[in-house]
C-alpha cells in the first residue's frame, strides 16, 4: 500500500474536499442501502471472496475492498495464530485501512506488524484485534469479519466489527 | 461481541450548542447536536445537521463522526440523542480531535452506559453500609459537624483537598463557589490542591520573577524560530496544540506566515530542542518529521537546573544576551550570573549531554540570526520540571536564561507552561501566610474533618501509601462510631462523629465527586456533582482563551454543580447560625443566594476587586451572553475592552514590558545547582531503577471516566511500566507480567511493558492510575513551597505474577511511531 505523506493529507483538510475516487458513489452501493430489510437487526453485509488462505503471502498486507469499492481493507496472514484469526492456522485477519481517527490511509508495517497513520500518528496492532497502541482514535481499528471454508480453502469477508471512518453506517 | 457499525445522524433541525473539551488544557472547540430520541436525520446533506452526504464515503479529515461521539442523554425527564463533534472553525483545534476529546459524548451520563455508576443522590455511610439520603439530610450531617468543629476548635479543624482549575470539576464558577466557602466563610487555611499536598502554585518562581506562566498564544509556536520543549510530552498531553500549532512549524508549514509577520528577518523552518531524559512519543514524532532540525537533550534525571545554568553561562560569555533589555527592564542580573555560573564542561558532566550538543542548543536558541535579529525562542515546559528536582529552583534557572536572552514579550517567544487541565481561578485570597503541608498534618493526626472535592489523592499524591493507610485508620474510628448510633437521630450521628474526631483521633471525610472514587472507600458522606455539559461553565486554556461551555443536559438524579453545592453548604450553616441568633457567623456564611452557576460567575469573576482572579480587573466586562456570541473562539484574557459589541482580548502578555512585580521589572533570581535532595539521593543510591512517571494519551487524570470505558480499560487494565528489555531479561520479566515496584516509602504494582527506548536502569510508569499507583513509591520530599518531586523516584522491581489475560489481550507493540 502506498504511504501518503502527512502534509499532502493535511492539505485535504478543508470542508467538502473529497479524496479522489472516494467522492464517487456507485449506484449499486446506493441501491443496496435502499433495499435494506426494515425488519433486519443487522446490516445487509455482502459476502465477498478475499482469496485462498494458502496463497496469501505471510506477513504482507494484501489490499481488497469491502463491503464496497469505496472501503479499502487489508488482509494479512500472520504465520501463527492470533486472536480473531481464521484459516487453517487461525492466522488470517483483515481490517479497514482507513484510520479510525480521521480516515487517513494506514500503512502496514511488516516489521512491527502494526498499522500506522501518517496524519496524526496513530498505531493499531494487527495481532490484537486492531487495538489502538497509541494515537488519537476513540475506537480500535474496524475488523473485517472473515469466514474460512476448509473444502475450498477460501477466505470470505462477511461483515465488519466497528464503524468504518467517514460513514454513518458501514453499508452505504 | 458485535461492535457498533452505524450511528444515528442529527436531523437538520437538531439543536446546536458550543462545548469546550475539558480533557486537557488545550480546550478544543466542539459542537453538540441534540435531538429527541427516536428521531434520525437522513443521509442526504439537507437531511442532517452536519450537512454531509452520507450516501457516499466521506473523505479523510472531512470531520465525520465516530461511534464515541454519540450517546443518549436525558433532560427534563425526556431522552435525547446527542452527537459531539469537533468545531472546524475553532482556532484552537481547527476540527481536530484527540483521543480524549473525541470521546466526550461517551462520558456523558447514560443510565444504560458505562457512566451508569455516577452518583445520583447524596450517600451516607451508616457504619457498615452506604445508603441514599436527600440533600437536607446530607447537609444536616455535613453542616452539623462543620458547625460543631468551627465553634469548638476554629477553622483549622476543617480541611479540604480541592481542585483549583478550569475544565471538568472546575471552571470559574466552581473555583469561586468553593473558594468563597473555604476562604471567606469557613476561613480555613488547611487546604491543599488536587495534585499536591499544600495550597501553592506550580509556577511560584516564575510569578515571583514577574512573569505569569501563560504569557503567549498557541500561534507563537507557529512563529518561533526555535521551540525548546522542557519536560513536556505535548503529543500525548497537549495533543492538538502540538498537531495544529507546533508541528506545522517544524515541517515548514508556517514559513509563509513567518515571512509575513517578520519582514526583513531571516526565517526558516522551525527547530525543536527537546529536554527530556526519556525518548517520549513526542520526541519520536519530532525526529521523524524534523530530522536534523530536532535536537534531543537526554539529560540525566533531575539535572535541568545545571543545563540552564550551563547554557546561561555560555550565552553570556558569548555576548548573546540582550544587554539593553536587561538594563532597562530587569533587576538582579549580575548577582544571578555569578550564582548560576557553570562551565559547559561541568554542565556536560552533570547532565550527561555532550558539550557539542550543548553548544548546538545554545546556537539554535540564542545566537543572532543571519539577518542580525535576535532569534525568537519559545520555552515551553510542563511536568518534567514542575514535578522535577526542586520546582522553585529549576523554574528560576529557566526564567533567568529566558530573561537574559529576551525571549518574552516578543511574538514567537514566551516562557510558558503547557499545562495539564484548563485554568479557571477566581477565589478570595488564601487566608494562610504560607502554604501548609496538609498531607503531613493528616499523617501527624491533625485536622478533624476533611472534604475531598473533585480530586482523589489516593491516586494522585506523593508518599501515597502512608497517607492512605493513615486515612483508612482515622476514617475507621469514625465508621465504628457511626455504627454505634444506628437508629439514632441526626443529632446523635453528629455527636458521635464529633466525639470520634475530638477524643479518639478520627477524621470525618466527605467526598464530592461524579463517582464513588477510590477515596470514597474511606469516606462517610458522598455528595453528587455535575460536570461540563450538565452546567454552563467557563474556563481558559493554555493561551488564556476563555469560552462558555454550554449546558445541554441535566446532571443525573440530584447531582449539582460544585458552586451550588458550596452554596447549599453555606446556606445551611447560615440558617443554623441565624437560628441561634449568631448574627456575626450568619453574615460570614451569607452571599451564597445563587440559583444558577451564572449567579456564581457574576458574584466572583465579574467582581474582581479584592479577590485573586485570572480575569484580572477587567473581568466585569465578561458576561455569559457576550461569551456565547464568541462561540468556541472566545476571548483571550485579560480582556482589554468591550467594543462594537465584542470583547477584545490579549494575545501576548508583556509586550509592553510591564512585568507582574511591584516595580514593573522582571527579577532575575539566583538558582545555583545543588544536586539531588538528600532524601531522593538516598533512594537513588539504594535502588536500581529510576521510576520516571507521567501520562499517556489514552488516560485522563485519575481515569475516573476512563476506567469505565472498554476501549481504555482493555488497553491498560493496570498501570503500565516501560522497562528496558535487557533489564527485564535479567529479572525474568516479560511484557504483560505484573511486577512489584518497591522502595523505602512503599510498594505498588504495575504491568510490565518492554520498551527498548528506555535506557538501562530507567523506567516510565503511568501516573495516577486506578490499578497500580506510582504515588505509593514517591518520597515525601517537596521544594520550599511543598511542590512534590514526583519524578524523583527510585525503586527496585520484581516479578510478581504472569497474567495470561493481559498477554493475550493487551498490545505490547512499541508506542513510539518510529
Amino acid at each position: 500500500m502506498s504511504r501518503v505523506s502527512r502534509r499532502s493529507f493535511l492539505k485535504l483538510g478543508g470542508a467538502g474536499v473529497a479524496a479522489g475516487a472516494a467522492s464517487l458513489a456507485p449506484a449499486a452501493a446506493l441501491a443496496r442501502g435502499q433495499a435494506r430489510n426494515p425488519g433486519a437487526t443487522t446490516l445487509p453485509y455482502p459476502r465477498k471472496t478475499v482469496g485462498k488462505a494458502r496463497s496469501l503471502p505471510e506477513n504482507q498486507a494484501v489490499s481488497f475492498n469491502y463491503p464496497d469499492e469505496l472501503s479499502p481493507c487489508a488482509v494479512i496472514r500472520m504465520g501463527y495464530p492470533v486472536p480473531g484469526g481464521v484459516g487453517p492456522h487461525g492466522d488470517i485477519v483483515a481490517y479497514s485501512t482507513l484510520c479510525a481517527h480521521m480516515g487517513c490511509p494506514l500503512s502496514y508495517d511488516p516489521k512491527s506488524r502494526d498499522f500506522k497513520c501518517p496524519c496524526h500518528f496513530s498505531v493499531f496492532d494487527s495481532e490484537k484485534k486492531g487495538q489502538m497502541v497509541t494515537g488519537q482514535a476513540t475506537e480500535n481499528l474496524p475488523r473485517i469479519r472473515l469466514e474460512y471454508d476448509k473444502k475450498t480453502d477460501t477466505v470470505t469477508a462477511v461483515g465488519v466489527d466497528g464503524l468504518i471512518y467517514g460513514r454513518q453506517a458501514n453499508i452505504l | 461481541m458485535k461492535e457498533i457499525d452505524r450511528i444515528p445522524l442529527p436531523p437538520a433541525d437538531a439543536r446546536k450548542t458550543n462545548m469546550v473539551c475539558h480533557f486537557c488544557i488545550v480546550g478544543c472547540g466542539y459542537h453538540v447536536y441534540k435531538w429527541p430520541f427516536g428521531k434520525e436525520g437522513g443521509r442526504a446533506p439537507h437531511q442532517n445537521a452536519l450537512g454531509k452526504d452520507f450516501r457516499t464515503q466521506q473523505a479523510p479529515l472531512s470531520g465525520a463522526m465516530t461511534p464515541a461521539m454519540v450517546n443518549v442523554v436525558e433532560e427534563g425527564g425526556k431522552k435525547y440523542n446527542v452527537m459531539i463533534v469537533p468545531d472546524r472553525e475553532c482556532v484552537v483545534n481547527q476540527g481536530l480531535t484527540s483521543t480524549r476529546g473525541g470521546q466526550m459524548a461517551s462520558v456523558m451520563y447514560n443510565p444504560d452506559g458505562p457512566t451508569r455508576e455516577r452518583l445520583k443522590y447524596p450517600r451516607l455511610f451508616t457504619g457498615d453500609d452506604w445508603v441514599d439520603v436527600d440533600w437536607s439530610q446530607a447537609m444536616a450531617v455535613y453542616a452539623g459537624v462543620t458547625k460543631r468543629l468551627l465553634d469548638t476548635f476554629g477553622p483549622d479543624a476543617i480541611m479540604f483537598n480541592v481542585f483549583d482549575h478550569g475544565g471538568a470539576g472546575g471552571g470559574f464558577e466552581n473555583t469561586w463557589g468553593t473558594g468563597k466557602l473555604m476562604f471567606s466563610a469557613i476561613r480555613t487555611q488547611m487546604v491543599r490542591i488536587h495534585n499536591r499536598p499544600a495550597y501553592n502554585s506550580e509556577c511560584h518562581a516564575t510569578r515571583d520573577m514577574g512573569i505569569g506562566e501563560l504569557n503567549n498564544s498557541y500561534e507563537d509556536s507557529e512563529l518561533a524560530d526555535t521551540i525548546m520543549f522542557i519536560g513536556a510530552n505535548a503529543y500525548e498531553t497537549q495533543t492538538n496544540f502540538f498537531l495544529a500549532h507546533a508541528l506545522p512549524n517544524l515541517t515548514g508549514d508556517t514559513l509563509e506566515k513567518k515571512r509575513k509577520w517578520f519582514k526583513g528577518e531571516s526565517v526558516d523552518k522551525g527547530r525543536f530542542i527537546l529536554v527530556d531524559p526519556r525518548r517520549s512519543l513526542t520526541a519520536a514524532i519530532c525526529e521523524m518529521n524534523g530530522g536534523d532540525r530536532v535536537l534531543h537533550l537526554r539529560i540525566n534525571p533531575g539535572t535541568d537546573t545545571a543545563l540552564f545554568n550551563g547554557l546561561l553561562t555560555y550565552v553570556v560569555d558569548k555576548g548573546w544576551h540582550d544587554k539593553a533589555f536587561i538594563a532597562k527592564h530587569t533587576t538582579g542580573f549580575e548577582k544571578t550570573i555569578k550564582a548560576n555560573r557553570m562551565s559547559l564542561k561541568e554542565c556536560s558532566k552533570i547532565t550527561g549531554v555532550p558539550v557539542a550538543d550543548l553548544k548546538k542548543a545554545a546556537e539554535w536558541a540564542y545566537k543572532p540570526k543571519k539577518s542580525g535579529h535576535r532569534p525568537r525562542t519559545a520555552h515551553l515546559y510542563e511536568k518534567g520540571i514542575i514535578w522535577g528536582n526542586d520546582n522553585y529552583r529549576i523554574q528560576s534557572a529557566l526564567v533567568d536564561l529566558v530573561l537574559a536572552t529576551h525571549n518574552v514579550g516578543r511574538r514567537g517567544t514566551g516562557v510558558c507552561r503547557l499545562g495539564g487541565h484548563q485554568e479557571g481561578y477566581a477565589r478570595p485570597p488564601y487566608p494562610g501566610k504560607r502554604p501548609i503541608y496538609i498531607d503531613q498534618e493528616i499523617i501527624k493526626g491533625n485536622g478533624r474533618m476533611l472534604t475531598v472535592w473533585a480530586c482523589n489523592a489516593f491516586q494522585s499524591t506523593l508518599n501515597a501509601q502512608e497517607y492512605r493507610q493513615t486515612l483508612y485508620r482515622r476514617a475507621n474510628i469514625v465508621r465504628d462510631a457511626l455504627a454505634q448510633v444506628r437508629g439514632g437521630s441526626t443529632e446523635d450521628m453528629v455527636g458521635a462523629i464529633f466525639d470520634a474526631v475530638t477524643n479518639r483521633g478520627g477524621l470525618f471525610i466527605t467526598t464530592i465527586d461524579l463517582y464513588p472514587t477510590k477515596f470514597a472507600q474511606a469516606s462517610h458522606l458522598m455528595l453528587p456533582a455535575a460536570h461540563p455539559g450538565e452546567m454552563n461553565l467557563t474556563s481558559m486554556n493554555g493561551e488564556r482563551r476563555m469560552r462558555l461551555s454550554e449546558k445541554f443536559m441535566d446532571p443525573p438524579g440530584e447531582a449539582k454543580p460544585d458552586c451550588l453545592i458550596a452554596a447549599e453548604i453555606a446556606n445551611t450553616l447560615k440558617a443554623m447560625y441565624e437560628k441561634e441568633g449568631n448574627k456575626e457567623m450568619a453574615k460570614r456564611f451569607s452571599g451564597f443566594d445563587w440559583k444558577t452557576e451564572e449567579d456564581a460567575f457574576n458574584d466572583g469573576f465579574r467582581k474582581p476587586k479584592g479577590i485573586d482572579s485570572q480575569g484580572g480587573p477587567t473581568g466585569h466586562l465578561v458576561t455569559y451572553e457576550r461569551l456565547r456570541k464568541l462561540g468556541n473562539n472566545g476571548v483571550q484574557l485579560p480582556v482589554k475592552e468591550y467594543k462594537d459589541g465584542k470583547l477584545i482580548g490579549t494575545e501576548m502578555i508583556y509586550t509592553d514590558y510591564k512585568f507582574s512585580t511591584k516595580d514593573g521589572k522582571a527579577h532575575f533570581q539566583p538558582a545555583p545547582w545543588t544536586g539531588l535532595p538528600e532524601m531522593v539521593e538516598s533512594q537513588r543510591k539504594k535502588y536500581r531503577f529510576w521510576i520516571n512517571n507521567g501520562r499517556t494519551n489514552h488516560i485522563w487524570q485519575t481515569a475516573y471516566h476512563d476506567q469505565r470505558l472498554d476501549f481504555r480499560r482493555h488497553r491498560y487494565p493496570m498501570a503500565p511500566i516501560e522497562i528496558n528489555p535487557e533489564d527485564a531479561k535479567e529479572l525474568g520479566i516479560e511484557s504483560g507480567d505484573v511486577v512489584e515496584v518497591y522502595n523505602d516509602f512503599g510498594s505498588t504494582f504495575a504491568m510490565a511493558y518492554l520498551e527498548p527506548d528506555q535506557r538501562r536502569g530507567q523506567t516510565f510508569m503511568l501516573f495516577g492510575y486506578f490499578n497500580g499507583n506510582v504515588g505509593d513509591v514517591v518520597t515525601s520530599w517537596t521544594d520550599r513551597n511543598y511542590v512534590p518531586y514526583y519524578k524523583g523516584t527510585w525503586a527496585n522491581i520484581r516479578k510478581v505474577s504472569s497474567m495470561k489475560d493481559y498477554k493475550e489481550k493487551v498490545s505490547f507493540k512499541r508506542r513510539r511511531y518510529v
